[in-house]
């Protein structure tokens, strides 16, 4: 249960951003597939919402009314959320070790129908934004204070949908939602730079009238500033460019193996032994 | 292990890569090909024909939408553009541009799905195209193929291009039994008989024509007697072959990688009951999302196999 507001300090948020990297690196690989770099870059602010103080919920009660709610609008980056699931209570942390098998509710991207405390099935980019704002709608309707996270990719950022429901957020004044946009510089097919280039997301998004802030999203005091300052934003939606590393935690490793987008694969076991010397 | 291999059938490639390497290869014959990709281009192939072409090749980033309407423009303006995405994400994100940019003004734009199915295994149903023969086939004057092999893959993308007007090839991802070793003919809307036989006929397409033949090697040691077609095209559908099946063999079973709804079973039956209504069985994904796992794990799961064709082809030759 984590809905207490005392705040653990920035190093036992760091100690727990290490634990997770060390599920994501090693589920992935037992898995045989799947986007590890694309869930170490947002590590620190998944680990700061759920372990931070930021976000009330009862793992043993997935579906209490008033919980906040956190969507993984790019779902390929799930290891990271189900680590902080597992991590936080919602299932055992040996079943993470099932990613990706027949018949294990943790599957290649979230799904609600299947697993308790994933908020949307995503895993067609674009959508997750748009889903939080329906949530956050449904809960200023029922008198809730709930807030709604939605973590959104760089990459992803070219979905006009999104742009859509970034213009429908200010028009409903939405101060209840935060979009984190996890700005790891790569897409699938190369640095975001070379495939469609969006940046600066801070003065684009703030033009629609949102509040918005731009940090080093693994340094995880700048993390747990911003959010923060998010949540003392109650008039408009906040949004925070969190500028990050794909695969932070492990870089050397990927560097070695020369390839720093490195998505969609998994560690080979040799790559993944290193990198859990590295997280050690 | 892998459907097809009771048969002694040879693992081949993908028909994904087999697409890949033709687009390269047929571009210099068709110099007005140029291709529209959303960030995918190394995961449909469309990656190669890009990196020997990349002044005819666009890549518009995550905006699947936008990419079709942009293909839209291009064939207006006289190219031949290629759009390749994921199948569920280019039919399913992109629906209304493919119908007003691309079937309602009829133009020449080639539509790519590769993913299909749920034999992508691991990624999960989020990525599977379950729904795509489906939403092509309900464009007026779409061309919808379907081709079970790296041999008919080939041809497909060529005719493809041949071809004047909208169409859509659909792809896997996995590596796939070779069906045509010795070659074929392929023409679009003539189905293939992959095997004779008089007592049920098994239409497939996709990677269920391997399974059928397992199906098919079975059921002979039984003493039944199966046709095979490879339905490669399911819109315009081969009606003259499905008349003819109907009337010589009396009994079908319809294999497809897709749901129940609006794909090739649907199409055979419609053109069945046109001309030679006969008893039909269905094997198909069914009417659910799927899961993540191993592919061949979720074939057997969702009852994509030889023994759900040989029982499908036991009901309707009993009947
Ligand atoms: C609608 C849609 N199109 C394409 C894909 C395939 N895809 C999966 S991840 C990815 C790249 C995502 O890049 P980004 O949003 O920057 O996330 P990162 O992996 O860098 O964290 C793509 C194109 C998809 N899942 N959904
Ligand atoms: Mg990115």
């Amino acid at each position: 249960m984590s809905t207490d507001t005392t705040r653990p300090s920035i190093d036992d948020l760091q100690a727990k951003a290490k634990v997770i990297r060390q599920h994501i690196v090693r589920m992935t690989t037992e898995a045989g597939s799947g986007h590890p770099s694309s869930s170490l870059s947002a590590t620190e602010v998944v680990t700061a919402l759920y372990f931070g103080g930021y976000m009330q919920y009862d793992a043993n009660r997935p579906d209490w009314n008033a919980r906040d709610r956190f969507i993984m609008s790019k779902g390929h980056a799930c290891p990271v959320l189900y680590a902080a699931m597992a991590e936080a209570g919602y299932f055992p942390t040996e079943d993470l070790m099932t990613l990706r098998k027949l018949g294990s509710p943790l599957e290649g991207h979230p799904n609600l129908r299947r697993l308790d405390g994933i908020e949307a099935s995503t895993g067609s980019l674009g959508q997750g934004l748009s889903i939080g704002i329906g949530q956050a709608l449904a809960c200023r309707i029922d008198r809730l204070e709930s807030k709604v996270f939605v973590m959104i990719g760089d990459g992803e950022m070219g979905e006009g949908q999104v742009w859509e429901a970034i213009a429908t957020a200010a028009k409903y004044q939405l101060g209840s939602l935060t979009a984190i946009i996890d700005q790891n510089g790569f897409q699938q097919t190369g640095a975001t730079g070379d495939v469609l280039d969006l940046t600066p997301f801070q003065p684009k998004i703030e033009s629609f009238g949102w509040h918005v802030q731009t940090i080093n999203g693994n340094d995880m005091g700048e993390v747990v500033a911003a959010l923060d300052a998010a949540a003392a934003v109650t008039d408009r939606p906040t949004a925070i460019v969190s500028k990050t590393q794909k695969g932070f935690g492990i870089l050397p490793v990927l560097e070695e193996a020369g390839d720093l987008n490195f998505h969609g694969k998994p560690l080979p076991a040799d790559m993944c032994e290193k990198a859990l010397e590295l997280l050690s | 292990m892998y459907f097809g291999e009771a048969s002694g059938l040879k693992l081949g490639k993908a028909t994904r890569d087999a697409f890949g390497e033709a687009l390269k290869s047929l571009g210099d014959k068709f110099p007005n090909v140029v291709t529209v990709d959303g960030d995918v281009g190394n995961s449909t192939r469309t990656e190669p024909f890009a990196k020997v072409f990349p002044e005819r090749a666009f890549n518009v980033g995550i905006a699947e939408s936008n990419m079709v309407s942009v293909a839209g423009g291009l064939a207006s303006a006289g190219k031949t553009p290629v759009v390749a995405s994921f199948a569920a994400f280019l039919l399913c994100n992109a629906y209304d541009q493919i119908r007003m940019s691309v079937a309602f003004p009829n133009l020449n734009v080639k539509l790519v799905g590769s993913h299909a199915g749920i034999s992508i295994g691991e990624d999960g149903p989020s990525q599977m195209g379950i729904e795509d023969v489906a939403l092509a086939s309900s464009f007026p004057g779409m061309v919808v193929m379907v081709p079970s092999d790296e041999i008919t893959t080939v041809k497909a993308t060529e005719a493809m291009l041949e071809h004047v007007g909208p169409t859509y090839l659909r792809l896997g991802r996995p590596a796939v039994p070779v069906i045509y070793e010795d070659g074929c003919d392929f023409e679009i809307g003539k189905a293939i008989q992959v095997r004779d036989g008089d007592d049920v006929t098994v239409i497939a397409n996709g990677i269920m024509v391997a399974t059928a033949l397992d199906a098919a090697k079975q059921l002979e040691a039984e003493g039944v007697s199966v046709r095979v077609l490879d339905m490669h095209t399911v819109k315009p559908i081969d009606d003259a072959a499905i008349a003819k099946a109907a009337r010589e063999t009396q009994a079908l079973v319809v294999a497809e990688e897709h749901g129940p709804a609006g794909g090739l079973g649907a199409a055979v039956a419609i053109s069945a009951s046109k001309s030679a209504p006969v008893p039909i069985a269905y094997v198909n994904s069914g009417d659910c999302y799927a899961e993540s796992g191993d592919p061949q794990g979720l074939l057997e799961k969702y009852g994509l196999t030889p023994s759900a064709i040989v029982d499908a082809a036991r009901s309707v030759t009993q009947r």
